[in-house]
């Protein structure tokens, strides 16, 4: 018997999902998460989980994770010293950054620049030079380079980066910087431009390996612990992170590239909202995850979440493969105010965070949050309490929202119904960008919303964007722990090349493609994926000579060497269409080329919750009141953990769990499937 | 005879009551439509000036052609009051001649289109996008000619011209206009890209209308812009004194040896209203430094620098223009009349910008920004490289943004909205040349309590012979700091010829002969520091030398010593500050690093180039039309002598 373990550490809660790799069967566990050290959580969790299933932890043989210790060390600004070796004459690509100011018109006279993530202090120059071609303009001069690297050794550096000029086109010139760095520097990490990302664009790539740096020594430490504390019950358990992709890499991996970890959270929340959309029937979905302080939606069509070739934490943009999750700045906590001198309602971008967060939490906060305005309605329900040591005061949430009901001339719940329908306007337009500017409709997709505020404004973002059933799936932290049980193990090679069409051939990429899949299928051969289980799917970012962005292309190799160019030609001139409206006559050109390898998927069967009738009440808490649409109305409360496969809950009622809540507004039902899901439809 | 709108079911709006929430959501959709509009453009466009740096400004319009949602206000009134045709569902509007369009654009290298929405047989709304083509043909490459003297000499002119009607392309007309330009690839693929923005837009709005209905669309555009109104009146209200305020600043020279150019605008509130009067500003010049103004656009740029501050989340709009009064004599470098050359007016447009700030500014000192880097300097370089193609490129520099009250100004970056720079390896995969050296320069930020961001310094080795044209200004006059903050550097251009010999380029020209292994420094201007430097918080000195950004010496404008180990020697900084605050005196609000006839009699021997000779205007302006008949004469020798100085110095820099 063999299983693995998928692990999601949320806020407040650890999940487990223990999957028998042979039938399918899973087990879940909930316990609280320990903020100190979270290997202890985990190693709780698998006790209760194993005792649950009824076996020894020692048959688990993988367990998955997604983290978000990666992207907090971003947000938090707490990541390592890095040195940065540049070319002689970019010491300040970073502080020059793409010399842009956001806030349009004007925006300069506000705009305050973070600080870059290596400092200029620590940054050093290279005498070198590469040509755009390849070609060595001029060789290292190694001696210089030995001396200023001991020099900034002496500034107590923690991780190193080189980024050259051109080093895309020609590693050679970095990996002598490397070998320089290794005899100076030792065992400190090294992360070099052309291994992170060999991609064309100086900025981008040194920003991209820099982060990389940034967060390598927290996320090192990190998975190094928790493998040492696992390996204590389960000798020879094999840890994998998720990466931003949604696939999995090793431990190894996720040590040396960190940076394809950025988007490990939200992508196994995409990964688990795949999973359950598809055992519900649904294999194309809007994903929208709200929390505290921000919000990601993306788009899955077919079961496949669409990936983007850029990560964003924070005001860091990176080169980093991610499952294209659109981030609003909007979330549960976000304040609203009026300015004074407009006197219109915002809401955002301020947020009050974990502290003081909402004024409802009574932890300090003053200012009129989504929260509040969310209790104030009715929405968050006070009368009663599910788990969880959170104290709800309603109270101190009107007097939060008074404060904008006030300027606004509205009572607290119409201003309370103003931040609601704002915020979820935000929301529409998040949606949108993954969705209609994709040339996507939404009505062709169903809406699943999850995290801890989603299933609160999934409903009302499905009346917005007219994507129905709205799926609310149990539990958002086991949603994440489905993901991570579920990913394959994956990695991607990729190498810019840009040819243009008419001074290339299909057989010359077919080559260069089988390269990129030696270098990307060696990783699974190292995870020990047996060959026949392991796929490789190629990608192409195609654009018409001298344009921009490049839009990626799918294909496979026979059919690209039995149908030459034109296979990749006429599908970008199709989505060329699709997305901007026409196409052109001018040459093609391939800028990127991508092997990505895949290990087989895990066979997981999601539990049942039980057949019941179509009436719900006996899973009825309460009567309440919510005030919708300018009206207070009566509804239900309920327990969701109490509701079965077949009970129809007709709107306005609140469905209530330990860690979320749902809304299910008026003239709309929310009919509970099989494994627990409440999938909410007009009436 | 104004244009004249044809609808088939000309039936008027009603105006509703819209609740404050219906009206917040309906300016997040036009901002989100408006972002839509940007990023059609940006992905699809194919020159870089466009796609990577972002040189274009998209708008949405209510349907009397007020701007609701964009950047550099409405344009619509000046093209409807030029155009005498009619206006009708399925047409697309494209021109590019500021002079049919009342300075909607203002050179003909942005090309404007512009569409009518229409539902149901009404006219809705307007889209609009404009965007800088990087060759629209004329007598150089990159069409920005220095010494043009007339428009016919800058390219294809385009009237405002039906390219679409009833959504039928009229192919012919493009490609005459296409025929007519150096790399019409580039074109072509920008006006697709900017016809694909605008289509975006009209998807966008009629969703908004069936979503809230015509009559609630119609009506919240209407109370967005009433909305904006009464915000600017209270600002004007509370921040415009009725005193006559006046500020005066330049453009240091036109190209062709003369200079500078006053431009000087005065500004007091009567009653409700802000009147701007340019009054004072030189008349209009022989060459193409000329910037014809849109008033409407001039109102937009002071509402924005008014509002800012106050709540940045809001979507400015058109509503506020008739708070404003905005007088510009005709004759004048801002009113020039048809045909003078325009292309070069960037420059001016720039400049105009710092006038503002000042303006606004000097009653508040609070809010007072330094000068800034008020020009967006280009860069070209063309020819036949060695296998006979044709390469052509136009680029943009960046400078420091000025200290402002909010901090310090970040270095190298751009004051214009959206724009990015262009990454180096694309430039050296795709012309022949390479970027040796891409940094800022150390100390040429003002100094001050926040000091200004630095200027550029940037090294291009041409690797095929070509030609190159400049483009940039503030070599001769400085960019100014504010209350007792001291001026940023000025930008200077110097090629170091393969054969070792070294030539000051002057700061604009044209046909500039490169040969392949010469090397160009671009030095761009710094920021103007912002308060006074003697407060600036020594550790922060200390962090910008420990960065490279300020330099040992350079921390002494601040008054501060350092050790060796670049740890503050306080006793030596206290005595240093001391001895430099009693030097002083009392901070001024402005430090212009000199008055114009210092800055000129300086000139040769702190930048190496002559100073420019006071302009020969052309025609004349309001006011000194009798002085300049009775001066003709003289002007005319004194034209001759410039253009015999503008040969020397080209021929030195060849």
């Amino acid at each position: 018997m063999s299983y693995r373990l998928g692990v999601d550490v949320g806020g407040t809660f650890t999940d487990l999902l223990l999957v028998d790799e042979k039938s399918g069967d899973i087990h879940t566990a909930k316990v609280p998460s320990t903020p100190h050290d979270s290997s202890v959580g985990v190693l709780n969790g698998i006790e209760k989980v194993c005792r649950n299933a009824k076996i020894n932890p020692e048959a688990i043989t993988h367990v998955m994770h997604g983290t978000t210790v990666a992207t907090n060390t971003i947000l938090e600004m707490s990541g390592a010293k890095v040195g940065l070796v540049t070319t002689n004459g970019y010491r300040q690509t970073l502080q020059i950054a793409r010399s842009f100011v956001p806030g349009g018109l004007g925006g300069w006279v506000i705009y305050n620049k973070s600080l870059p993530l290596a400092p200029l202090a620590l940054t050093i120059e290279a005498d070198e030079r590469v040509g755009a071609d390849g070609k060595i303009v001029r060789k290292l001069k190694t001696a210089a380079l030995e001396r200023d690297m001991r020099r900034l050794k002496k500034k107590g550096i923690e991780a190193l980066t080189v980024c050259l000029i051109n080093s895309f086109a020609n590693p050679a010139n970095e990996k002598a910087v490397g070998r320089v760095a290794k005899k100076v520097f030792g065992k400190m990490p090294i992360s070099l431009s052309s291994d992170v990302v060999p991609e064309m664009q100086e900025y981008e790539r040194t920003i991209t390996t820099v982060a990389n740096s940034y967060v390598r020594p927290k996320v090192e430490k990190y998975v190094r612990n928790l493998t040492r504390e696992l390996k204590k019950k389960m000798k020879d358990v094999q840890l994998h992170v998720l990466r931003s992709d949604g696939g999995l890499a090793s431990a190894k991996a996720a040590e040396a590239y960190p940076v394809n970890l950025l988007m490990s959270g939200p992508a196994g929340g995409v990964s688990g909202a795949i999973w359950v959309a598809e055992q519900a029937g649904f294999p194309n979905i809007l994903t929208f995850d709200m929390g505290g302080t921000s919000t990601d939606v993306a788009l899955v069509e077919k079961g496949e979440a669409q990936l983007r070739r850029e990560t964003t934490v924070g005001d860091v943009v990176v080169r980093a493969s991610s499952v294209d999750v659109r981030t609003v700045g909007a979330g549960g906590g976000s304040i609203a105010h009026v300015p004074e001198l407009t006197g219109a309602l915002r809401v955002g971008p301020q947020s009050a965070g974990a502290a003081p967060g909402p004024a409802a939490y009574d932890k300090g906060g003053v200012e009129p949050t989504v929260t509040d305005a969310n209790v104030v309605l009715g929405y968050l329900p006070t009368e009663v309490k599910l788990g969880g040591d959170m104290k709800i005061r309603k109270d101190l949430a009107e007097k939060a929202v008074k404060r904008v009901a006030d300027p606004l001339g509205l009572t607290v719940k119409a201003a309370a119904e103003g931040i609601i329908a704002l915020v979820n306007e935000n929301m529409y337009g998040a949606l949108r960008l993954v969705s209609v500017e994709k040339g996507y409709d939404p009505r062709d997709f169903a809406l699943m919303g999850f995290g801890g505020a989603g299933p609160l404004h999934a409903n009302a973002l499905g009346k917005l964007s007219n994507a129905w059933p709205v799926i609310i799936p149990p539990g958002p932290g086991v949603l994440c722990a489905y993901g991570d049980a579920t990913t394959r193990v994956r990695d991607e090679a990729s190498r810019t090349i840009i040819q243009r069409f008419s001074s290339t051939t299909a057989k010359a990429l077919a080559a260069d493609c089988r390269k990129l899949a030696a270098q990307a299928t060696k990783t699974l051969d190292n995870e020990g994926v047996p060959k026949k289980d392991q796929e490789t799917a190629f990608e192409a970012d195609i654009r018409y000579s001298g344009q921009g962005l490049s839009l990626t292309i799918g294909f496979e190799l026979a059919e690209l060497e039995k149908k030459g160019l034109d296979l990749i030609g006429d599908q970008f001139d199709e989505m060329h269409r699709q997305l901007f409206t026409f196409a052109l006559p001018e040459d093609k050109e391939v800028v990127n080329l991508r092997a990505v390898a895949q290990g087989k998927a895990t066979v997981v069967r999601a539990q049942s919750v039980g057949k019941g009738g179509k009436d719900p009440s006996a899973a009825k808490l309460a009567d309440i009141k919510v005030y919708i649409d300018g009206k207070d109305r009566a509804a239900i409360l309920y327990d969701r953990g109490k509701l079965k496969g077949g009970n129809v809950v007709p709107g306005p009622a609140i469905v209530q769990e330990m860690d979320s809540t749902t809304l299910i507004l008026p003239d709309h039902t929310g009919t509970v499937d099989d494994f627990g899901n409440i999938l909410i439809n007009p009436a | 005879m104004p244009a004249s709108i044809v609808e088939t079911r000309p039936k008027p709006f009603k105006r509703v009551d819209i609740d404050p929430i219906t009206l917040d959501i309906i300016e997040n959709a036009m901002l989100n439509a408006r972002w839509e509009m940007d990023a059609v453009l940006f992905r699809t466009a194919m020159s870089p000036g466009i796609r990577e740096q972002g040189d274009a400004f998209p708008m949405i319009a209510n349907l009397d052609g007020k701007m609701v949602v964009g950047q550099f206000g409405s344009f619509i009134y000046g093209f409807k009051e030029a155009y005498d045709g009619t206006i009708e569902e399925g047409d697309i509007f494209f021109m590019n001649d500021p002079y049919t369009c009342n300075g909607a654009i203002s050179h003909a290298n942005d090309w404007l289109i512009l569409r009518p929405i229409f539902k149901d047989g009404r006219l809705v709304s307007y889209a609009a996008h404009f965007g800088h083509m990087t060759d629209i043909g004329g007598k150089v490459p990159g069409s920005l000619p220095t010494d043009a003297r007339q428009i016919f000499e800058e390219g294809i002119r385009v009237p405002p011209t039906k390219i679409f009607k009833k959504d039928e392309l009229q192919e012919d007309v493009l490609e005459i206009i296409l025929h007519n330009c150096r790399m019409p690839q580039w074109n072509r693929s920008d006006f697709n890209a900017i016809i694909a923005s605008v289509r975006t837009a009209e998807k966008r709005i009629l969703e908004m209308c069936d979503r809230f209905g015509d009559d609630i669309y119609y009506s919240a555009l209407e109370e967005l812009l009433d909305r904006n109104k009464r915000a600017m009146q209270k600002l004007i209200k509370d921040t415009i004194p009725t005193k006559k305020q006046s500020f005066e600043d330049y453009i240091c020279d036109d190209g062709m040896g003369m200079g500078p150019y006053k431009i000087k605008c005065s500004l007091w509130r009567e009653g409700n209203k802000a009147v701007f009067d340019f009054t004072g500003t030189d008349p209009q010049s022989i060459a193409s430094v000329n910037f014809l103004l849109n008033e409407e656009m001039f109102k937009m740029f002071c509402g924005v620098y008014m509002i800012m501050v106050f709540d940045p989340q809001i979507m400015f709009n058109d509503g506020f223009y008739e708070l404003i009064d905005v007088h510009i004599p005709e004759g004048t470098l801002l009113k020039p009349k048809f045909p003078a050359a325009l292309s070069c007016r960037t420059h001016a447009l720039g400049r105009i910008f710092d006038v503002l700030g000042a303006l606004l500014g000097q009653g508040n000192p609070d809010f007072l920004n330094a000068a800034g880097f008020s020009d967006s300097p280009h860069l070209m370089y063309s020819g036949h490289d060695k296998n006979g193609e044709w390469y052509q490129l136009f680029q943009i520099g960046f400078g420091g943004v000025p200290g402002r009250p909010f901090g310090d100004g970040p270095d190298g970056h751009s004051l214009w909205p959206n724009f990015t720079n262009v990454p180096n390896e694309f430039l050296e995969s795709y012309f022949p040349l390479r970027i040796e050296t891409y940094e800022t320069i150390p100390d040429s930020g003002g100094a001050g309590h926040h000091r200004g961001g630095n200027a550029i310094h940037m090294e291009y080795r041409f690797l095929e012979d070509g030609e190159i044209s400049i483009h940039d200004d503030r070599w001769l006059t400085k960019p100014w700091g504010v209350n007792g903050g001291t001026p940023g550097l000025r930008s200077t251009k110097v090629l170091e010829r393969a054969d070792g010999t070294t030539a000051l380029l002057p700061s604009k020209g044209d046909n500039i002969v490169v040969k392949e292994g010469d090397l160009l420094h671009f030095n761009t201007w710094g920021g103007g520091g912002w308060g006074d430097p003697l407060t600036r918080d020594p550790e922060k000195v200390v962090f910008d030398v420990d960065a490279g950004l300020v330099t040992i010496e350079g921390a002494k404008r601040y008054g501060v010593v350092l050790k060796k180990d670049l740890s503050v020697d306080e006793k030596k900084t206290k005595a240093l500050r001391a001895r430099m605050a009693k030097k002083r005196g009392k901070t001024k609000v402005f430090d212009f690093g000199g008055t114009i006839p210092e800055l000129k009699k300086r000139c040769k021997k702190e930048t190496g180039m002559e100073p420019p000779e006071q302009p020969v205007f052309q025609g004349a302006a309001d006011k000194g039309k009798r002085k300049t008949k009775r001066k003709a004469a003289k002007r005319k020798a004194k034209a001759k002598s410039a253009k015999a100085k503008r040969k020397t110095a080209k021929r030195r820099a060849a």
